[in-house]
């Protein structure tokens, strides 16, 4: 017999029930796999971390994945890596950063990579503003790990600047 | 604050919205950040503290947010923490967390805020029945006033940012909790949630991510966040509604036709007989039992014991809240017979304590 789906022998026989009716499948072993496969991923809701491993074990050579993975975004200071590791980012910022590496995610995950709800209705903001405080921020706690007392409160007081003036 | 709220319930569970007596509530929650701090991920101690405060003062700036109460998380015992979470006012995960971070919520529990969980902002709207509507046009407003004061992290082709891109764009997740014994016993369950999976719904247990299915209580939600409107997640969750509630219905009167009409009887009396005369009982027999006579009082099996009831005692028996209305730590067996003395308190009416004691 040959499978329903290519030329291939067909050594799967597989009885699926969908609806009411029985469904009777004959297929080779590659087909077999992957008609299995998109059966499990249907049951259990897609994380991130898991779709981004298929992803990155589809289009990087294990050369690109090292340097991709030491990337870090210079505002929040967070690797890729990390990313991929924790299914969280970092910062706003991180969305523009990671952005080709993200897009294909999106896509993977929500089936489309664009946004067609509210609104602020505020407006464009300074966004290059918001996102040099998150950096002076972390620039801050840097100095403060290093014990430089005298830069941190500089830091502070810029950073105090700024919000007095949004 | 807490302890008045033990003896009430949320206008959620109140028993009394459109088709309640499959649908308990309907929930809406944004995910929200500001656009001038890292996400939680990479937030210093400094930085949770100052996102804490500065939202808390913005919001209790507006008269119109007036209504909303702060309370500190990271100062509430474990023990209150833990009632928080059987009201769904807070997520497992503030619970669990460290560091600065705060829930504000009004005097009906509709509305919840939750500051520093995975976002900056979790803003929840709860409804007693199917009725997703009106919780859009009520979080929408909220997250209007909000917007007002605060700098969300905002981009012009992706939405609102969050911490996990799967809540990217709307940041909307809309749920309905509903519950479905009747497919639970005629074992319809596992392929109808088959079907809603594969049409980009979620199915989870009672308090959210990993949760069993407590009490044949389960939580259906739109997996997708980006490249859909608001109204169009509001749609697609609300329109398998009237298609469940069909389901459910029919199952109920198969359940109830013909001779399987004794045996339903038989197994809701028995439930019935064993929480009114249980000597202790744990927390998962009791939900398991109280489903259902939840399911006969909706079928008319039985007949002197009302819906708000049964909503509220699926939530005053949980471990936080029989401690809560004890007033003391309770561990494991106390709790069991604590639980047992409480539901014959309200299950025996024709008794002199019976549920006038309310």
């Amino acid at each position: 017999m040959k499978c329903q789906k290519c030329e291939k022998p067909a050594t799967f026989h597989i009885t699926d029930l969908t609806g009411d009716e029985l469904l009777a499948l004959h297929l080779c072993a590659d087909c077999a796999k992957d008609y299995l496969k998109t059966d499990e991923e249907v049951e259990s809701a897609p994380t991130i971390t898991g779709v981004l491993q298929q992803q990155l074990k589809l289009e990087q050579t294990a050369e690109d994945l090292k340097e991709l993975d030491s990337r870090e975004c210079p505002i929040c200071g967070i690797s890729f890596y990390e990313f991929r590791q924790s299914g969280r980012l970092g910062c706003p910022n991180d969305y523009s950063f990671f952005a080709g590496e993200l897009e294909p995610l999106l896509v993977n995950v929500h089936g489309d990579d664009h946004h067609v709800g509210k609104r602020p209705k505020r407006g464009a903001d300074d966004t290059e503003q918001q996102t040099e405080m998150i950096r002076l921020r972390r620039v801050m706690k840097e100095a403060v790990e290093n014990e430089d007392y005298e830069k941190a409160s500089e830091l502070r007081d810029r950073i105090r600047a700024i919000e007095g003036d949004s | 604050m807490l302890d008045s709220m033990a003896s009430s319930c949320g206008e959620w569970l109140k028993g009394n919205g459109p088709d309640s007596d499959i649908v308990m509530s309907s929930r809406i929650r944004l995910a929200r950040n500001l656009a001038d701090y890292p996400f939680i991920k990479r937030c210093t101690d400094i930085d949770r503290a100052s996102i804490e405060s500065t939202v808390r003062e913005k919001l209790e700036a507006d008269e119109r947010l007036k209504k909303l109460t702060f309370i500190d998380v990271a100062d509430l015992e474990n023990l209150d923490r833990q009632f928080l979470v059987e009201r769904q006012l807070i997520s497992r995960e503030l619970s669990d967390a460290e560091g600065a971070r705060a829930v504000a919520i009004d005097e009906m529990e509709r509305i919840s805020l939750m500051i520093n969980e995975e976002d900056h902002l979790r803003i929840q709207v709860m409804k007693s029945g199917f009725d997703l509507q009106s919780a859009w046009e009520q979080i929408n407003r909220v997250d209007d006033l909000i917007e007002e004061r605060l700098n969300y992290a905002f981009h012009k082709e992706l939405g609102y940012l969050t911490a996990c891109p799967t809540n990217v764009g709307t940041g909307m997740r809309v749920s309905v909790l509903v519950h479905l014994p009747a497919l639970v016993i005629t074992k319809h369950i596992e392929k109808v949630f088959r079907t809603f999976q594969r049409i980009n719904l979620v199915v989870r247990g009672l308090y959210g991510e990993g949760s069993q299915a407590m009490g044949d209580f389960y939580q259906v939600s739109n997996q997708i966040t980006l490249g859909k409107s608001e109204d169009e997640l509001v749609k697609q969750v609300g329109d398998v509604v009237p298609v469940l509630i069909n389901y459910e219905r029919k199952a109920r009167d198969f359940l109830i036709s013909g001779e399987n009409q004794h045996n339903l009887f038989d197994q809701v009396s028995r439930a019935y007989g064993t929480l009114q005369n249980a000597q202790q009982i744990s927390s998962e027999e009791t939900m398991y039992l109280l489903s259902q006579v939840r399911m006969g009082v909706n079928l008319g099996l039985i007949g002197d014991l009302e819906i708000p009831t049964i909503n509220k005692l699926f939530i005053h028996t949980q471990p936080a809240h029989l401690q809560k209305l004890r007033r003391s730590e309770l561990d494991t067996m106390q709790r069991n017979i604590e639980r047992a003395n409480y539901l014959q308190q309200h299950l025996k009416s024709d008794t002199e304590d019976g549920p006038e004691m309310n």
